[in-house]
């Protein structure tokens, strides 16, 4: 496949492992974000810690969609398909994080809601002119990457005079994210949050472009090197980074020169700004409520928005006491910390999101990495 | 949302819509945001959706860095790694 | 009151066969109905399951005339088998409830036969015989029921394994996926032979005989929610030949486990036995042979290889010494072309199947989750 095994070649990541260690300066450690679920995905499965020198720390940021998807908005998910009766479409990755009253989409499918997985956006569309006698919802998460099909579905439903279609709109947004951790409590209390720099994104960034990252750099005087997929990708990334601690600096640099441009894709960036606006406050799980952070449909679409559409209320619901997910999303706990970790929270019972998807840190951690840490397996599964 | 993935457009069926092809795979998605592309080009598809183009060129910059680095194992001297955009990654081997 | 009657064609010819009655064994009722069954156009109605004289003329007409052997003709409740001295019974039984039913390379009737006939043969055993029950969905139409019924004859034949003994029931529309076939098999084991999970022990070379993720990539491709085109066919296919060439090139002894790897994948099958025999497992993921357009669909889907279904492919857990003989008599067979060695037991008191990436890492390859639904991310 091209494009993609060339940059998952082996012999080339051990070549790269020993500049990369050979930079580390002795005595000194480093501790990177990499804020992109699809990157801690990427670290896990091909098993990239292995290749760092034990000097570098790799910290498993937020950037996962479904792991800072609240509580609250499944409920409203599943309210529509259980209570109103709408058919929901929703992507799979959602179908098995725990909810409220011991649901979640898969179980309330099981009770009888119509939840339909698809693959995109416009598979909820096709439903919605297939049943033109039930509303259609669509349930639509994700970073800046998924933001534009949604507003293209949104423009194709106002196009073809579409009634029974809308959106439950929880897209949420990289930078902010990123701002708030640094600004966070723990960060303004030195060494509680060490995070020297940022592997950035790759998808969202080929929608923003690199030019949103300047700010974190300038202000914060942390590194941010916007990172390819692959294996090969995050690893010269990392490599670029530790340059920029050694060197003092604090840029934007672009590692994925292949797809990102400072602007990024202008047809896709004018799309969302038609049909989206920032919602002034947004409860990311994990981060509690954060400032201008995710989107929702400007009044235009209201005919398009189930929140409008729908007596659709939104209660905050909290994690479980002993759920360390909101610290671990943060950066400041590692999954074993967590005293439910591989105990009670397996990827067969999540407690809450970090071990559900399939990017989270814990599942991450439990699905390819917990050989590492045997004392805590303990017994065997 | 993070799982994308190069894919060789094969025919633009519309304004709208193209085929794409990975390993010998077909997949029918959108170019809407990609109004640009052409057959034969690389696009970047998620969730059904060709969200941006590679760029032959740097894909090709960045593989040399990479052939460079398996010919010469061992580490060199600290080189300019940093670049401006278009210009990126020029190794300065001893 | 009224019954309406519809009046079907009447000039459906007697069959030869039925006109005279030398020809076949004699039947008790069979002069009772003349009418054949109409294939092309019929569904299945609830008569069919009821136990009588439409009950009678389907498994007649359908499935002991596509099965034909000699127990299904006598028209017993039962068939007598009989045991080679020297072996012990072997029993397995699979259920399928694929859908669709249909899809590239083969559909639920030949899975059926090939599903359960690998599970004897994973034992070690010689398949002697299956048994078959349907349960039907009314109104599931009979001309797509006769393509499957025929798919398990030919599937039974190739294989050498008849399907002696049957049962028919029909549940009502909405209750049923169209057909759900449960076949059972017997087989004949080598009285001192023991083939398991729990025999794998640290040393064992791991073998695989082939290409994995094929039939669950195949199965895929059809469905149309997911909307991609590939050529990936399924592997469906009945191993027990494959079984007998590997156990006949080593002692006996040296194989110590066989396993299909079905639903789940690889990666389940592993750990099962990791499991079983409370040991770990080592392997490279560089030696695991994936088709092309295998890994291309999975990358499309945000899929694992290690955790799609196969129906044509065994795991084998081999003494050391006798590994490469084992390998070498696997490629010789043509269902074991791309067999490759891939892996190791070792002594592991937490079971883990762990896996070196092609790429240099290590990583866990843990029991599958729940259903391997396609990632986005």
């Amino acid at each position: 496949m091209k494009y993609i095994d060339e940059f998952r070649d082996g012999a080339v990541a051990r070549a790269m492992a020993s500049r990369i260690a050979a930079e580390c300066e002795p005595g000194r450690s480093y501790a990177f974000m990499e804020f992109c679920g699809g990157h801690t995905h990427a670290i896990a499965r091909y098993g990239i810690t292995e290749l760092l020198p034990p000097a570098i720390r790799m910290i498993h940021g937020p950037g996962c969609p479904v792991c800072v998807l609240p509580i609250g908005r499944i409920d409203q998910a599943i309210s529509l398909a259980l209570t109103h009766g709408a058919i929901v479409a929703t992507y799979g990755d959602t179908m098995r994080v725990p909810a409220s009253g011991a649901l979640s989409m898969m179980k309330a499918k099981a009770r009888g809601a119509d939840i339909r997985m698809v693959y995109s956006a416009a598979d909820a569309l096709a439903i919605a002119r297939a049943n033109p006698a039930r509303e259609v919802v669509f349930f639509a998460i994700g970073f800046e990457t998924t933001t534009p099909p949604t507003a293209l579905v949104v423009k194709q439903a106002a196009a073809e005079g579409l009634q029974n279609f809308s959106v439950l709109a929880c897209h949420v947004l990289t930078p902010s994210a990123i701002a708030h951790m640094l600004e966070s409590e723990e960060a303004q209390k030195m060494g509680a949050v060490p995070i020297q720099g940022f592997v950035g994104p790759a998808h969202v960034s080929i929608v923003i472009g690199s030019k949103p990252y300047e700010p974190f750099a300038a202000q914060h005087r942390k590194p941010v090197v916007i990172s390819g997929f692959e294996p090969l990708d995050v690893m010269q990334s990392i490599w670029m980074l530790v340059r920029q601690v050694n060197e003092g600096r604090a840029e934007v640099e672009n590692q994925f020169t292949r797809a990102v441009t400072r602007e990024g894709n202008l047809a896709a960036q004018r799309a969302v700004a038609e049909v989206f606006e920032l919602r002034e406050s947004f409860e990311w799980r994990g981060l509690g409520d954060v400032a201008f952070s995710a989107l929702r449909l400007k009044p235009e679409w209201a005919a398009f928005d189930a929140e409008r559409r729908f007596p659709l209320d939104y209660r905050a619901v909290p994690d479980h006491k002993q759920c360390e997910c909101g610290a671990i999303l943060r950066g400041v706990k590692a999954p074993v910390d967590c005293k439910l970790f591989g105990t009670v929270c397996t990827p067969e019972n999540p407690m809450g999101s970090c071990m559900v998807s399939s990017e989270g840190a814990c599942a991450a951690h439990w699905t390819y990495g917990r050989f590492r840490d045997i004392a805590v397996v303990g017994v065997a599964a | 949302m993070c799982l994308a993935l190069p894919a060789r457009l094969v025919e633009r069926r519309s304004a709208d819509e193209a085929v794409v092809e990975l390993g010998g795979v077909r997949k029918t998605v959108s170019v809407a945001l990609v109004p640009d592309a052409r057959p034969g080009d690389y696009v970047i598809v998620h969730v059904g959706h060709a969200i941006g183009c590679i760029d032959p060129v740097e894909a090709e910059r960045t593989l040399a860095l990479f052939a460079q680095l398996q010919a010469q194992p061992d580490p060199a001297p600290a080189a300019a790694l940093h670049a401006p955009q278009g210009a990126f990654l020029q190794e300065v081997t001893p | 009151m009224s019954t309406a009657i519809t009046l079907e064609r009447a000039d459906t010819a007697i069959p030869a066969e039925a006109a005279d009655p030398a020809a076949r064994p004699a039947k008790a009722g069979r002069k009772d109905y003349i009418r054949p069954i109409d294939f092309k156009h019929g569904r299945v109605d609830m008569n069919h399951g009821a136990g009588g004289r439409a009950a009678a003329q389907l498994i007649d007409e359908l499935f002991t005339r596509a099965f034909d052997n000699p127990a299904l003709r006598a028209g017993d409740d039962g068939a007598v088998l009989d045991l080679p001295p020297g072996h012990r019974l072997v029993m397995a039984t699979d259920g399928h409830v694929i859908s669709p039913l249909s899809f590239p390379g083969g559909d639920i009737g030949c899975l059926a036969v090939h599903g359960t006939v690998n599970d004897v043969a994973m034992m070690g055993a010689v398949p002697l015989a299956l048994s078959a029950s349907f349960v039907l969905e009314e109104g599931f139409a009979l001309r797509e029921l006769k393509r499957i019924v025929e798919s398990m004859a030919a599937a039974a034949r190739d294989a050498g394994v008849p399907i002696v003994t049957g049962d028919t029931k029909v549940v009502e529309k909405g209750k049923g996926d169209g057909v759900f076939i449960t076949t059972t098999g017997v087989g004949a084991l080598p009285a001192r032979r023991r083939i398991g999970g729990a025999m794998a022990r640290p040393g064992d070379v791991l073998l695989l005989s082939g290409c994995i993720g094929d039939h669950g990539v195949a199965v895929l491709s059809q469905r149309e929610s997911l909307g991609f085109e590939a050529t990936v066919k399924s592997d469906t296919a009945a191993l027990h030949g494959l079984v007998a060439a590997l156990l006949a090139a080593v002692p006996e002894g040296a194989v110590h486990t066989l396993r299909d790897p079905t639903r789940g994948g690889l990666a389940t099958t592993l750990n099962e036995i990791a499991r079983q025999a409370g040991v770990g497992m080592r392997l490279e993921e560089a030696a695991i042979p994936v088709r092309a357009e295998v890994e291309a669909a999975c990358e499309l889907l945000g899929l694992d290889p290690l955790y799609i279904a196969n129906e044509g492919k065994l795991v084998a857990a081999v003494a050391p010494e006798h590994a490469a003989a084992a390998l070498a008599a696997l490629r010789a067979h043509p269902l074991g072309r791309e067999a490759a060695r891939f892996g190791t037991v070792v002594d592991d008191p937490h079971h883990f199947v762990q896996m070196a990436t092609a790429f240099g890492g290590q990583r866990v390859v843990d029991w599958l989750t729940g259903e391997p639904l396609p990632r986005i991310c």
